[in-house]
């Protein structure tokens, strides 16, 4: 058995490979189920309703996704470039620091200026967190896996420093936690009464706006030269440290993004469990929306899905909750074989 | 007696392209089989099927009368096949002794027994005409000993049949001599001999015996002595092709001088410069020869703006270069088109229009408002440069990697001089392509040298550089000889100078 190149792709061959994907992912998670002690159809049942049935359900599962989408983009970005930043997490609390740092009284704005001035800071300090690393990279050749990796750590002790320490919030009766946006810093909510807010549309828009930016102009031309081969990039006359960096500030100014919005528009202050690993599930998005922005969003919203239905069907029928964590991780590894499929194909003999 | 080595209707085919179809053939001892073709002839597939490292799809192998064990290269090599590839397979930190070692010891003894091993390798050497000192490390050695070296690591295998790919690419004449004499030797004592090459000349004087092969088919088999080069040349090709001629041209101004360059080593290939005086005028094309390896590439990196040379000027057009990048010698009126034409000159996974235009970032003419790209003023970009250098392609659409070689060239040749550049720096600009390509592509080095740009052409063809060039300059490890005009050139002195002859007193 062995694998050969297709020469022609044919247009529906990849939405095959997603749909054989979801189905595969399916039929693992139902024996799962009944290992777990359930009936997988009641199991994909409650599944459905915890992330769909209500109207709280819904938004429940949009408010999830928000964050999912923004560190979605930061992987898609940085490894469109063959720049792997694995370090999604700590620059989604450098946005989160940031916003802490400007919208709790140190400057106050009208609504209208506030919010975006919050998102910029966020987006700024998200990519100077990972700017170093861009540099180490492309003058000293350090490897920015292990240098984004690691970065996380230190950017959460910081957190946890300053929500232990000096930014400790006098009335949170002793929790660890910042103290509260200001009212003209909040993002309002898109569904009265929940915890869907704007971040969601914001997140939306963004990755349009990238998936125009990629498509269309000449940075995203040279950015899909660089990311394919570099080397072709320089000798063609393209300034690729010049545009790995801006590539790295954009993808780091969208993991700060999640954590800003994720701070004024869900929380309303900054705690230390404001992300449960975000940033590393945003390495999942990006691979099953095969790093198209479009692709995010609806890997964001599924996996969203997974998860916040999970919780649902725990509830409902007790089986375990990290059930949805191995969906997710089964559904990123058999659209990945998927997508090798659908670029090469077995042939069973010799 | 079984021959040597019996090919019986070997067929191998990868996806819609067949790259051997029904190839048979035998070689006896004491006997030096040719097989001949361009590339993408098949020729080096076919011995990778005959050594085990692909499986046939259809077809037998037999040495000596029985049939090898299929893909395996130990079977290969058990049956006494060696083959010597064209990129060496040598330790660079062990000595020649230890290389020959590799593959042969138990690893469960604790020590290497070297006494027997050394014996038999001085043996061997003195034999076949290989000496070399056992106890020299490989990093030491210049490329014609490290091809003995590898020879001598079939020999030691109890090799019967001696496979070389390309053995002449890298040598000097005078090293190709050396080789060939050997190859008597072992041939004279009994062993088969398959030598793969497309040079003619060197064919015609070593071998017994030539196959020719043409788009995976065997064109013919003829004895040596019959043949004749225009017969072999017209098998080779199909058709008659006939490359263009150099006609004299006016020259103009110095374009671009280089004024004691020196440069730095930025990895272990590399080989730096050393104090390099250059100037090529407008319409001119000056050949740089030399052995691989001894600063070509470093020239072109710095005449192209890919490297910053620790010491000395760059002047382009009476200009003096303060911004070392590729982008800002672009503008300058500079193209370069490098040596990698996969790796370093397309995008293989970018169609071919978006390889077209891939130069043309700067370009106002195709960008639009807000930094957007004109996707139908490229693609017709795109189109012109394409007609116009003959690329063919199937859907400009599609992914550039699907393009052969020689369409690749065209491409990629075809864009930079679509910006009507002053200065041409081209390395191997038509290494490995098929004659129509090469043809085409001289042909458009004469226009652009026509046109009143200077030309620097780097090649390993000699024939090439005696065809093309006006004057000559040869480099040797990372130095230049002063340029000599092109008319009554010696190729053995060229040869003595590639060596080294001469470069000692600077």
């Amino acid at each position: 058995m062995r694998f050969e190149a297709r020469e022609t792709i044919p247009h529906w061959l990849p939405w095959m490979a997603v749909a054989g994907a979801g189905i595969g992912t399916l039929c693992f998670a139902a024996i799962l189920i009944a290992a777990a002690g359930a009936s997988p159809l009641v199991g994909f049942r409650e599944l459905l309703i915890g992330a769909f049935g209500s109207r709280n359900a819904i938004t429940e599962t949009g408010a999830t996704a928000t964050p999912l989408i923004f560190t979605g983009l930061a992987a898609a970005i940085a490894f469109r470039a063959k720049f792997w930043n694995i370090g999604a997490e700590g620059q989604l609390y450098a946005g989160a620091l940031a916003v802490t740092y400007f919208g709790t009284g140190l400057i106050e704005l009208p609504p209208f200026l506030m919010i975006p001035f919050l998102l910029i800071v966020a987006c700024v300090a998200g990519g100077l967190t990972l700017l170093p690393m861009v540099l180490l990279r492309q003058f000293m050749r350090v490897d920015e896996v292990v240098t984004t990796l690691l970065t996380n750590f230190v950017i959460i002790l910081l957190v946890s420093y300053l929500l232990e320490g000096p930014w400790k919030d006098p009335y949170s009766l002793g929790w660890p936690q910042g103290a509260a946006i200001i009212d003209a810093g909040a993002l309002p909510q898109l569904v009265p009464r929940s915890r869907l807010h704007l971040g969601f549309a914001i997140a939306v828009v963004s990755a349009i706006i990238i998936w125009l930016v990629q498509s269309r102009t000449v940075f995203g031309f040279a950015g899909k030269a660089v990311g394919l081969n570099q080397s072709a990039a320089r000798h063609a006359g393209i300034p690729v440290t010049k545009t790995i960096i801006c590539i790295g500030l954009l993808s780091g100014g969208m993991a700060g993004l999640a954590g800003a919005t994720e701070t004024i528009g869900l929380k309303g202050y900054l705690t230390l469990d404001l992300s449960p690993g975000f940033g590393y599930t945003g390495i999942a998005v990006a691979m099953l929306g095969n790093l198209h922005p479009i692709g995010v969003i609806f890997a964001a919203i599924f996996i969203a899905i997974i998860y916040v239905g999970a919780d649902a069907m725990s509830r409902a029928i007790d089986v375990p909750t990290y059930l949805a964590d191995v969906i997710v991780a089964t559904t990123v590894l058999a659209v990945l074989i998927g997508l090798v499929l659908v670029r090469y194909r077995v042939v069973m003999r010799g | 007696m079984a021959p040597l080595l019996e090919v019986l209707k070997i067929r191998k085919s990868f996806g819609s392209l067949v790259a051997n179809r029904d190839i048979s053939f035998n070689v006896d001892s004491g006997e030096v089989l040719a097989i001949l073709g361009e590339n993408g002839a098949g020729k080096t597939t076919l011995m990778n099927i005959i050594f085990g490292h692909y499986l046939a799809d259809e077809g037998v192998v037999k040495c000596a009368g029985r049939e090898l064990r299929r893909g395996d290269p130990r079977a290969a090599i058990e049956a006494g096949i060696g083959m010597v590839h064209q990129h060496f397979t040598l330790a660079d930190n062990l000595t020649v002794l230890e290389n020959t070692l590799i593959g042969t010891q138990s690893l469960w003894k604790p020590m290497l027994s070297t006494a027997e091993a050394r014996q038999k390798l001085v043996a061997l050497a003195v034999q076949f005409g290989l000496e070399m000192n056992p106890d020299a490390y490989v990093h030491q050695m210049s490329v014609g000993e490290k091809q003995r070296l590898e020879i001598l690591k079939t020999l030691i295998n109890d090799c019967r049949l001696l496979i070389l790919d390309e053995p002449t690419a890298s040598l000097t004449p005078q090293e190709s001599d050396g080789l060939f004499g050997s190859i008597r030797k072992m041939v004279s004592s009994g062993l088969g001999v398959i030598i793969i090459s497309h040079k003619l000349n060197e064919i015609m004087r070593i071998s017994d015996r030539i196959i020719v092969l043409r788009a995976g088919e065997t064109v013919g088999t003829v004895r040596t002595a019959d043949a004749s080069k225009r017969q072999l040349g017209e098998m080779i090709v199909g058709q008659k092709i006939t490359r263009p001629e150099r006609r004299s041209s006016r020259m103009f101004h110095p374009k671009i001088k280089l004024e004691n360059i020196c440069t730095r080593k930025t990895n272990l290939q590399a080989t730096s410069l050393k104090n390099i005086d250059l100037t090529v005028r407008g319409g001119e094309i000056m050949g740089v020869v030399g052995v691989a390896g001894n600063g070509q590439r470093s020239l072109a990196e710095v005449m192209s703006g890919h490297s910053k040379p620790t010491s000395g000027n760059v002047t382009i057009k009476g200009i003096r270069a303060f911004e070392h990048t590729p982008m800002s010698f672009m503008e300058a009126g500079v193209a370069y088109i490098p040596e990698d034409r996969n790796n370093d000159g397309i995008v293989g996974d970018m169609s071919v229009w978006e390889n077209a235009v891939l130069t043309e970032t700067q370009n106002a003419h195709l960008i639009g408002k807000m930094a957007m790209v004109k996707t139908s003023q490229c693609r017709s970009s795109a189109e012109k440069i394409c007609s116009a250098n003959d690329v063919r392609f199937q859907s400009i659409n599609q992914p550039a990697r699907l393009l052969s070689g020689g369409n690749i060239q065209k491409l990629l040749i075809g864009r930079w001089f679509a910006r009507s550049p002053e200065i041409i720096v081209a390395c191997q600009p038509s290494r490995g392509l098929d004659e129509g390509a090469i043809s085409a592509i001289h042909r458009s080095l004469l226009a652009a040298r026509g046109g009143g740009a200077a030309v620097i052409l780097i090649s390993e063809d000699l024939d090439e550089i005696l065809a093309l060039s006006d004057s000559i300059i040869v480099m040797y490890d990372g130095y230049a000889s002063e340029p000599f005009e092109n008319r009554n050139v010696d190729i053995a002195s060229l040869g003595m100078m590639m060596a080294g002859d001469g470069f000692n007193a600077v």
